[in-house]
């Protein structure tokens, strides 16, 4: 009521509804900042706990994991925090020995981008595992591609020559084949899709088999 | 500013968000980023109680500087207050249910754009003390929130068998998907509206009939 | 170029905004009364949504690097105030634009698909031509799910139908039908 009358009195200068704007603004502002400075540690290192639970997932008897990243023609361990699209993942084993490679893909999805990490063991040019990262496909279909037990299991043991294939569901004859979903085929010929075109990327990136970086001491795996 | 929760007139405030005015199924408000993340029962909670943080904070702080606030200016002190509460919750979900977070994702920072919340603090923020503002914007939430769950369980029974993501059916329920997928969210806050129509008539019809007897009668 | 158009074509008639993320349901279900009426907001709605994509990727690419944290403040003050100053500006050169499609901008500013468009398309990452393409065909979506809508509904007032179903139930029940059929475009990507 107050302010009815006030306003029907005087117009308040447009320095002072500046100010108050201003003012606002400023607070907001801190409250913002704040919380992000707040939570920021906890979603770092909960996106880093995913991502460790998600290459341990896709490669079989792995007990350490490194960054490796790909700059000036080759393949050495990422010290830097984070992780761009030329950064990938090794995988060693409980004497450190190098057993495979965790890399990371996204592309379209049939509603939204979908990022899929895979397991390659290089030596043998096969896949081990899959893990959808991040995807908004349809519920009931499209998220199919990660509900789907038995379309997940496909990759458990894909053979990449000469590319995978998704084929209809239960007519899968050869090693680079996968069965697709029902009712999903889209999401599911997007993740062979992002998986191909991952795998083309990294073909000549990676080196022969045996040349892997080492190990190296610095634990690397608590951080963002 | 402190009042009795026995106070009969804030209780009202609070009450009438649930059934008469309910926003959702009354008013019909905040539709968007309602449907679009009612395909499970516990999408629709968080969504639910995401809002109602958003609705109660900004309804305290609006009503508190309330004789501060230029009226001119108003509406986008409004936005910016809303804008930064959801900021805030965006964070705190994101940080303590990254799982939930996933899921709801950029339907969260669509909670500013709920005509629902701008609305109660036109409407009545700006025009009541804090502690009626916060029964209000509670009463409004809540009913809100019901209508979220009501809409989220009917469709995650329906589309996918389960409440909670606990099977409610066994693997002999064939699921319709079609009411997890968009047209589903439609279709059953269609036949919920339906419903709610039907039941306001049949009482006013009630009513009628009785005050038609006592008439007779006297 | 193929990019391009799928994001079109996504946007419009599978991913359409209004039957499949339920964004902009407020003037869909308010104004979508009148076939005419329909159409100009549609049309404007195009219009806002474009300069949205504009701002949205001036942002991200100029400002918003290293504070992600202000971005749905930012988005909305700045969209918010690009509309405002748009409307005044053809308020004062055309008239007649400003009588045909300017009275709609101050209730689209308000539209969760104004700012829904800004959110998806900092998610994805697009880019500049993307984010264009995207608003289009946004728009273009929101445009057909309106005028197909209010089509619909002129129809219904013409035929006998309960008092208690008509009205928004009604209107809902009819949109989910209308998604139903949005859902057959998934086709179109099958052979991709």
């Amino acid at each position: 009521m107050t302010i009815e009358l006030r306003s029907l009195e005087q117009e308040p200068s447009s320095t002072k509804l500046a100010l108050s704007l201003a003012f606002a603004g400023l607070i907001s502002g801190i409250i913002i900042i704040s919380i992000y400075e707040a939570t920021l540690p906890t979603i770092t290192a909960n996106k880093a706990r995913e991502l460790r639970e998600a290459v341990f997932k896709v490669l079989p008897n792995v007990s350490t994991m490194q960054k490796l990243q790909f700059d000036n023609g080759k393949l050495r361990v990422r010290t830097e925090k984070g992780a761009d699209e030329d950064t990938i993942y090794g995988g060693y084993g409980s004497q450190g020995q190098f057993v495979g490679y965790a890399v990371e893909g996204a592309g379209p999805g049939f509603q939204d981008t979908i990022r899929v990490l895979y397991g390659y063991l290089p030596e043998q040019r096969k896949i081990v595992g899959m893990e959808i990262l991040e995807s908004r496909e349809t519920p009931g279909l499209g998220d199919k591609i990660f509900k789907d037990m038995a379309f997940v299991a496909n990759f458990d043991d894909l053979s990449v020559d000469p590319e995978i294939k998704a084929v209809k569901k239960g007519t899968k004859s050869t090693p680079y084949e996968i069965d697709s979903i029902t009712g999903a085929t889209i999401s599911a010929k997007a993740v062979v899709r992002i998986i191909n075109e991952a795998r083309v990327r990294w073909e000549d990136r990676l080196p022969a088999p045996g040349n892997e970086p080492k190990l190296e001491s610095k634990k690397t795996k608590d951080e963002g | 500013m402190a009042i009795n929760i026995k106070d009969p007139s804030a209780v009202q405030e609070m009450m009438k968000g649930l059934w008469r005015d309910n926003p959702v199924f009354v008013q019909v408000l905040g539709m968007c980023p309602m449907l679009a993340v009612t395909n499970s029962a516990i999408n629709a909670l968080a969504m639910g109680l995401a809002t109602l943080f958003v609705l109660v904070g900004s309804s305290a702080l609006v009503s508190a500087f309330k004789n501060l606030i230029p009226k001119q200016v108003r509406i986008s002190l409004y936005i910016v207050i809303i804008a930064t509460f959801v900021t805030v919750i965006d964070y705190a979900l994101l940080a303590v249910f990254p799982a939930i977070h996933k899921e709801l994702g950029a339907f969260i920072p669509l909670i500013v754009a709920n005509c629902m919340i701008l609305g109660r603090q036109e409407a009545f923020a700006a025009k009541h003390t804090v502690g009626f503002a916060v029964m209000d914007a509670i009463g409004m939430s809540a009913g809100f929130l019901i209508a979220l769950f009501a809409l989220g369980s009917v469709r995650e029974i329906l589309g996918n068998g389960s409440l909670f993501g606990i099977d409610l059916f066994g693997a002999g329920f064939e699921p319709w998907v079609i009411m997890i997928l968009p047209p589903g969210g439609f279709i059953t806050l269609g036949l919920i509206l339906l419903f709610f129509n039907w039941v306001t008539e049949r009482k006013a019809r009630f009513l009628q009939q009785v005050v038609a007897a006592e008439q007779a009668r006297g | 170029m193929d990019n391009l158009i799928w994001i079109f074509v996504s946007a419009m008639l599978v991913n359409n905004f209004v039957l499949a993320y339920f964004l902009g349901l407020c003037p869909f279900l308010g104004v979508s009364g009148r076939l005419e009426t329909s159409f100009r907001l549609g049309l404007a709605t195009t219009f806002v949504l474009l300069i949205t994509a504009l701002c949205s990727w001036f942002l991200n690419a100029y400002v918003l690097t290293h504070a992600p944290y202000l971005r749905l403040i930012s988005f909305i003050v700045v969209i918010a105030s690009t509309v405002q100053f748009i409307e005044m500006a053809i308020k004062k050169l055309s008239p007649a634009l400003f009588k045909a499609l300017g009275i709609f901008l101050p209730l689209i500013t308000t539209n969760c698909a104004i700012l829904g468009l800004a959110i998806f398309a900092t998610n994805r990452g697009y880019g500049f031509a993307e984010g264009m393409v995207f608003a289009l065909g946004a728009g273009a979506g929101f445009t057909l799910a309106m005028v197909l809508m209010a089509g619909l509904r002129e129809e219904t007032e013409i035929i006998d139908m309960p008092v208690l179903v008509r009205g928004t139930a009604m209107n809902l029940i009819i949109a989910g039908i209308l998604s139903m059929a949005f859902m057959g475009f998934a086709g179109l990507f099958s052979s991709t």
